[in-house]
């Protein structure tokens, strides 16, 4: 069985797993890193979207081998102790969760499509988050969180 | 000065562990030495079961366990209908494993238990079944023909009724105008985002089942009689629950199973449902055929209504599957007047995934038919479609008013939303912009919606779901407690999957009680904890379970005005209470809340016959059904060369009553509004001629992404609900009911000029298209 190393939200973890072992169930049902939901098997709904180095991937959609090496940022490992990252913060502020099961994904689809476009457009937004699937809000709200999001993060690096 | 909560737009307790990923989702827990179940599936819609043979998967490496129907026969009991809506509908046995006979594809024939869930997987491919096919039975028209194969022994009617009200044959008799019409409600795949997910476990005496069901309380009560376990030994717990929108209103096989898979073993299991395989398995929703005539005068009022449906009920009846058509019996004339009216329904058994609650669950089915026809009607007319209405609806001066149906509406003001809603829209900007596109011929032409609908909501009163045949009452449950340092403990019946009980119960009490917001928790969805509750569906948490919370902050409130009369010696009626303090009238002297909270705690000096506690139950039961309505307004633009839709814009006016929290009330509406939207435009379940389905993943199913919708513009107008003390109305459905029919009247009233006046739904390009095709040769 490979053995791997991988990094989870600033964790350091070797392990020996067998190679068809997706990265989402290694991170679920070995790390305990239940914060990553799985709402499909044919990579559609995004509900899995994790950042591996810096990118957001379906971890669905990757074997845990392949992260071999890599870092891996989840929910879990966003914002510090005691206050959520701008992005999380503002998904609170613009009411864009209902069930928040499509959230985790969410906000990790929407910290990478700020990555390419710090400025986006609610049409951008809209088709950068094409491959996340949410069932409860509709979308207006979480387009609205976006785009604060993006304010919100645009400061903190002027600030910074 | 205290503020008042309740209107607040407060933003949720509840966001700050989701998106922390914090989360409790049923598939996140586990249990020491916990085994992990999966379900080999019938490939058939229709089949003997000649063998199961599971030995070589009880051989595998990490199976602990493998199972066929028949190793359950003996305990599986069978899943329960509880809304047998006439004498003589046919409830046919539905066992939670399949034995003898499996009626659709997906349906459970065997299990395995294993480590993990790899293995699992493993050892399913290694059982081997035999089936002996028979013939699938897809098609309703079909399945009641005298020839058709049988789905069950005793034939493929489920049910049938008729209900009359008024003189029909009157109406219809020398009609200026009749219009006829057949509508397809196609069958619809619920998807909240969450797969369901069960854990059982034991200890050996007492079992204790975390499901992702909007039912908690129904399920225990319903996997004690399922399986004869005794109710007191079961406890249920819905964790986080991922949405449901009537999905997760199920008592399921796998919950069964998982429950006697534990009993069996001494062990926890647990079955976390893959997406393709809940496409299968979890209840369908709608399919129906809808036959609507429609009488009126040549001045566009409406004599009559008739309607004739047919209801896929699937193979089996479910929990409220035959209830589900029977919701719209009252709905189909909906806000408008009329002199007779008539309703038909036959369920029908196919050999598909069994149909029940999807949000609306009958309602959204007559809104869409009535809808619809009324703008036919405005059509045939050359009138307006606002005009049409305007002359047919229950004027505000008229209520509270008794439909045709029998129902009592208590209160509405369709004027008022109906004129914000143009307003809003530009309606008359948008009319003209039409007749331009018209004229010039533009290819892509401009079509516009109206929609203008009520719903019953609550799911309450018990009395009329007891002469509905329902087997449960609509009630709900609430506990208040003042704990002793002045925090406040709600314990709520309803059963919360997203809609933010939590924030808005706190509201509520932080009003009846005078306590900050802050200082308020809610607990629900387990049955040790809240003991006692109807769980959340039919909109009805606010408008029952609510109140029920207002019932019982009252009685806290007189409690504690007994005590703080007796510790500052004065007559209870000689108190004011204001902002959480009782204080004796004309002085100074007072005691707040909290303080009487410890008072009783301590129970050093409480008075004759008060008990050392001050807390409260209470149930509520109104006495009649709430009927929230609104004007949904959508413009769509329709390419003729392409059949390409487009919504260019959506106004939707909506009057739910009082408002707790406008913030998640709204987002209701807006969820609710692109669920509506996917019906019209984007979703259906297929299944092909051999009782395949062919919509099983998300790749195949289109739910509707961001970039597929557009923004919406809401408003309210709020007339109260006079049925409840909050006025509220219910705002869960509203969104979904409402839209479906706006859209497809637009892009109806975009194609009218072509000589079309219908498109199936889900409207995509491709029928767009070739009914524009279709006309052009
Ligand atoms: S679970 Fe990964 S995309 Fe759906
Ligand atoms: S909030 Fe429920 S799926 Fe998005």
């Amino acid at each position: 069985m490979p053995r791997i190393t991988v990094t989870v939200d600033g964790v350091t973890y070797e392990e020996d797993v067998e190679p068809r072992v997706l990265l989402v169930h290694l991170l679920r049902e070995r790390l305990g890193k239940t914060g990553t939901p799985v709402g499909c098997d044919t990579s559609n709904c995004g509900a899995c979207t994790v950042l591996l180095d810096g990118k957001s991937v379906k971890s669905c959609s990757v074997l845990a081998v392949q992260a071999d090496g890599c870092d891996v940022v989840t929910i879990e490992g966003l914002g510090t102790s005691g206050s959520m990252h701008p992005m999380q913060q503002a998904f609170h502020e613009e009411h864009a969760l209902q069930c928040g099961y499509c959230t985790p994904g969410m906000v990790m689809a929407a910290i990478d499509l700020l990555r390419e476009n710090p400025d986006p457009s609610e049409e951008t937004i809209r088709q950068g988050l094409e491959g996340n699937l949410c069932r409860c809000t509709g979308y207006c709200n979480i387009v609205r969180a976006v785009r604060r999001g993006a304010q919100e993060m645009g400061q903190a690096v002027t600030r910074s | 000065m205290t503020v008042q909560e309740v209107g607040q737009p407060r933003k949720r307790k509840e966001d700050a562990r989701l998106l922390t990923g914090r989360t409790q989702w049923t598939d996140n827990l586990t249990r020491p030495g916990l085994l992990h179940v999966m379900f080999l599936r019938s490939p058939m819609a229709h089949a003997r079961i000649a063998s199961v043979d599971v030995s070589a998967a009880r051989g595998m490496p990490g199976v602990v366990a493998a199972f066929s129907g028949q190793d359950f026969a003996a305990e599986q009991g069978s899943l329960p209908c509880a809304w047998p809506v006439t004498e003589d509908i046919v409830i046919p046995d539905h066992p939670p494993m399949a034995v003898d006979e499996v009626r659709y594809v997906g349906e459970a024939v065997a299990c395995v238990v294993a480590t993990d869930r790899y293995r699992a997987a493993d050892a399913l491919d290694a059982i081997e079944v035999d089936y002996e096919p028979l013939p699938a039975v897809v098609d309703m028209n079909e399945a009641l023909a005298s020839d058709s194969a049988k789905v069950h022994e005793a034939g493929n009617k489920a049910f049938s009724v008729t209900i009359t009200s008024g003189d029909i044959e009157a109406a219809f008799r020398d009609a200026p105008v009749v219009i006829d019409r057949t509508y397809v409600q196609q069958r619809l795949i619920p998807s909240a985002m969450e797969p369901r997910a069960v854990m059982a476990d034991t200890d050996g005496e007492s079992f204790t089942v975390w499901s992702s069901t909007q039912i908690p309380h129904v399920l225990r009560v319903m996997l004690a009689v399922v399986t004869g376990i005794p109710e007191h030994r079961i406890r249920v717990i819905a964790p986080d629950v991922g949405g449901g929108f009537g999905s997760k209103l199920q008592v399921t096989a796998e919950e069964v199973l998982c429950l006697l898979l534990a009993r069996k073993l001494g062990k926890p299991v647990k079955w976390g449902e893959s997406r393709s395989e809940g496409n299968l398995t979890v209840h369908h929703g709608r399919d129906q055929i809808q036959h609507v005539r429609l009488a009126a005068d040549s001045d566009g009022r409406v004599r009559g209504l008739q309607v004739g449906l047919l209801a896929d009920m699937g193979a089996y009846l479910m929990l409220v599957t035959p209830g589900i058509p029977m919701l719209g019996a009252q709905m189909f004339n909906a806000i408008y007047k009329m002199d007779a009216y008539e309703f038909g329904c036959t369920g029908v058994f196919t050999t598909k995934m069994p149909t029940d609650a999807y949000r609306g669950a009958g309602r959204p089915e007559a809104t869409f038919a009535i809808e619809r026809v009324m703008d036919e009607l405005a059509a045939e007319l050359g009138m307006d479609p606002i005009e049409v209405r305007r002359r047919n609806w229950i004027r505000h001066e008229e209520f509270p008013y008794t439909t045709i149906s029998g129902l009592t509406y208590d209160s509405g003001n369709y004027e008022a939303a109906t004129e914000k809603a143009l307003a809003l829209f530009g309606y008359d900007k948008l009319r003209a912009e039409q007749a331009d596109r018209r004229d010039r011929g533009d290819p892509v032409q401009l079509g516009i919606g109206v929609s203008t609908f009520t719903e019953m909501c609550g799911l309450a009163p018990s009395r009329m779901l007891g002469e509905a045949n329902y087997g449960a009452g609509g009630w709900e449950h609430a506990s208040v407690r003042m704990l002793p340092t002045g925090k406040v403990e709600v314990i709520t019946g309803t059963s919360p999957h997203g809609q933010g009980h939590v924030t808005s119960w706190s509201q509520i009490v932080s009003d009846a009680l005078g306590v900050p917001f802050d200082d308020i928790t809610v607990l629900h969805g387990d049955t040790a904890i809240a003991h006692k509750g109807m769980d959340t569906y039919g909109s009805r948490s606010l408008v029952i379970g609510g109140v029920a919370v207002v019932k019982a902050c009252d009685k806290v409130r007189e409690k504690a005005r007994r005590l703080a009369a007796h510790l500052m010696e004065c007559s209870p009626d000689d108190l004011d209470f204001a902002a959480g303090a009782f204080t004796v009238r004309g002085t100074e002297q007072s005691r707040t809340i909290q303080e009487l909270a410890y008072a009783a705690f301590t129970a050093h000096d409480l008075p004759e016959g008060v008990e050392a506690r001050l807390d409260s139950d209470a149930t509520f039961d109104p006495d009649n059904y709430s009927f929230p309505h609104g004007t949904h307004l959508c413009a769509v633009e329709v390419d003729t060369e392409t059949g390409m839709v487009k919504i260019r814009s959506y106004v939707a006016v909506d009057d739910v009553g009082t408002v707790v929290n406008p913030l998640i009330v709204e987002g209701q509406v807006q969820g609710g509004i692109a669920q509506g939207i996917a019906q019209a435009l984007f979703e259906e379940a297929v299944y092909d001629a051999e009782g395949n389905l062919l919509t099983t993943t998300m790749a195949d199913y289109l739910l509707p992404s961001a970039a597929d919708l557009p923004n919406f513009t809401l408003d309210r107008t709020e007339t109260p609900a006079t049925s409840n003390p909050l006025g509220v109305k219910g705002v869960g459905e509203a969104g979904t009911i409402a839209s479906t029919p706006a859209v497809v009247n637009a892009i109806v009233d975009a194609l009218r000029p072509y000589g079309i006046h219908d498109i199936r739904m889900p409207c995509t390009p491709e029928r767009v298209w070739r009914a524009l095709e279709g006309v052009r040769r």
